[in-house]
């Protein structure tokens, strides 16, 4: 996983899981569920989206609902990193899961739409090329950084698994 | 130096002897229940890709409660995929059609204090009113439970939570939540909201699950009330024997919490939360003066419809009539409570009033079923969450309440504090 630079999207405080995947789409596959997300705070985000772009936020960004598919819009839209203030607990360990990183950034606010941002969830850097503001903050947690690294939680099991690290039940015929 | 329930929860879970919060643990799973709506229709497909299956059927219980019963040939589909999931890999518990999940884990004897257990859905919470551990995660993690057993966690700090004194009349635990997600706020997540004082205690069960299943509202890990008597009662009536060392699930008195609250429950009043979402919250009362007219009245959802919320709207629409341009529509939590419903007179009472008694399933409540909301439609409802579309329409509008508050609105055509129609 390296740096990613992209456009940022601005959204607020408390921007829930039921906005980021509308219940009324949910027997839908990811590429419906996708063009949905957030649609109802900014309709322009699905349709306008750009892999490597990054999305900040401000506080509880995920807040509610257990659904994937909040998180999996953002990783099939190939976002490239999510700033938030803070993050509800369940939206958090799914984004990591599908393997975007998503870091805590206090400084949301010096962060405005379209600005260029550039994000190293390794070294734990965010650069603002538009404003030229450089920052810091708190890398991947590290017993998450293989995982990460990796692109998410399948292909860590998958290695572990092939490896013959990790004990399952077997597939029945 | 004292330990929280969490903590001797997830030191148990993890093989260790005592666990500090803010340490990152792995933590084996005793009970992993997934459902319809992320269950088999996501997890099966990774379990062929990772040419494995399930670490133990006995452990992994399957709910069908989301997309039921079929509307649509989506659902169907997704429903027969279920049922096709459980008959594959032998899967030992499967529900049916029987109920919301939350509720059926507490009904059929699952939940024991001292257990881990893990969600595909996040009010799993309302678990934690037995004592135990139970969260809810993504289908993506649940996919790693379902195979490995296990998951990893940071042990939580806890939010001691104590409320003392009596409920007056037309007051419920909703309130209290409603009460709490305005004065705590949704942004409480990795940690634990702990419940007490001499309040929880006089409560039963199913009043206590409104507590942990919204301490989601609160954005926390999960809720937990300590086991007494009335648990174990609650595990017995499942079927099941309580574990001999049920009654030692609690905190320390000396053990270390990140926040301490207190709240007087005899000057609570009827809460309700504007959209869009749990902490808009005021009393009831304040809503009057606007006359805010009432296009749908909604019972149901795990939090909201189970035999002690029907009694409260029964109360209510005892010897009343839903207002003329309003309709009420009840979907109780479970096929048990349904039955128990019918048996004691609650649903006759709700039908001769004007009321409709929809099928058993999470539905309205996540825009998933029968009793959608159109465009600039207002409903008030049982449920737990009120975000924009959550309930259909993205211009449409949910007020949450308690049951008693529902039914009054119902019957008043807007929203009103029920103690009016109780007095």
């Amino acid at each position: 996983m390296s740096a990613v630079t992209g456009k940022a999207w601005v959204f607020g405080d408390e921007i829930n899981s039921d906005v980021m995947a509308p219940g009324i789409y949910f027997k839908e596959s990811v590429e419906v569920m996708a063009r949905h997300c957030l649609e109802a705070v900014d309709p322009d985000f699905a349709p306008n989206v750009q892999p490597g772009d990054i999305v900040v936020a401000g506080r509880a960004f995920g807040v509610g609902s257990a659904r994937e598919q909040a998180a999996l819009s953002f990783a099939h839209m190939k976002v490239g990193a999510i700033l938030a203030k803070s993050y509800a607990r369940i939206f958090y360990r799914n984004m990591l899961n599908f393997g975007v990183p998503a870091l805590i950034f206090p400084e949301a606010d010096e962060i405005n739409a379209k600005d260029e941002v550039t994000v190293d969830a390794i070294a734990g850097t965010v650069e603002n090329k538009t404003t030229g503001k450089s920052y810091s903050v708190s890398p991947i947690p590290e017993h998450l950084m293989e995982m990460i690294s990796m692109g998410g939680l399948m292909p860590y099991l998958k290695k572990k698994i092939d490896a013959g690290e990790l004990k399952t039940g077997a597939m029945p015929r | 130096m004292g330990e929280t329930l969490i903590q001797k929860i997830m030191a148990r879970a993890s093989g260790n002897k005592s666990v500090t919060p803010g340490e990152i643990v792995t933590c084996d799973v005793d009970l992993a229940m997934i459902l319809d709506s992320g269950g088999p229709r996501k997890i099966w497909p990774r379990l062929e890709q990772l040419g494995v299956g399930v670490y133990d059927n006995e452990k992994v219980v399957v709910v069908a409660d989301h997309f039921v019963p079929a509307a649509d040939p989506q659902s169907a589909a997704i429903l027969k995929l279920t049922r096709d999931f459980v008959k594959k890999f032998d899967i030992k518990h499967f529900y049916d059609m029987e109920g919301i999940c939350h509720v059926l884990m507490a009904e059929n004897g699952h939940l024991q204090p001292g257990m881990f257990c893990c969600g595909g859905d996040s009010h799993s919470t309302m678990g934690g009113a037995f004592g135990c551990y139970m969260a809810g995660f993504g289908a993506i993690e649940m996919s790693g439970v379902v195979v490995t057993g296990n998951i990893w966690s940071v042990v939580p700090e806890t939010i001691k939570v104590d409320w003392s004194g009596s409920f007056g009349d037309g007051v419920a635990a909703k309130d209290v939540m409603l009460f709490l997600a305005r004065e705590l706020g949704m942004e409480n997540a990795f940690k634990v909201v702990e419940y007490g004082g001499p309040t929880i205690r006089d409560m039963s069960m199913m009043e206590r699950m409104v507590l942990t299943n919204m301490a989601a509202e609160l954005g926390a890990e999960t809720g937990l009330i300590a086991p007494d008597e009335i648990t174990l009662e609650a595990i017995r009536a499942g079927g099941t024997e309580p574990a001999a060392d049920a009654l030692e699930w609690r905190s320390d008195d000396d053990a270390t919490f990140c926040a301490e609250h207190s709240f007087d429950a005899s000057t609570l009043a009827p809460q309700v939360a504007a959209p869009h979402k749990p902490s808009n919250s005021a009393p009831a009362e304040d809503y009057e003066k606007d006359q805010i007219h009432v296009d749908q009245a909604y019972i149901g959802a795990c939090v909201g419809a189970k035999l002690t919320d029907l009694h409260m709207v029964a109360s209510v629409l005892k010897g009343r009539q839903v207002k003329s341009g309003t309709r009420l529509m009840v979907a109780p939590s479970s096929k048990k409570i349904m039955t128990e419903a019918a048996a004691d007179g609650t649903l006759a009472t709700i039908t001769e009033a004007g009321g409709l008694i929809l099928p058993s399933g999470c539905g309205a409540c996540a825009g998933l079923g029968a009793g959608i909301i159109a465009d600039g439609e207002v409903c008030i409802s049982s449920t737990n969450r009120n975000f924009q579309g959550r309930m259909g329409s993205n211009e449409s509008f949910v007020y949450l309440g308690s049951p008693y508050t529902v039914a009054a609105a119902a019957v008043a055509g807007h929203i009103v504090d029920p103690r009016e129609l109780l007095s």
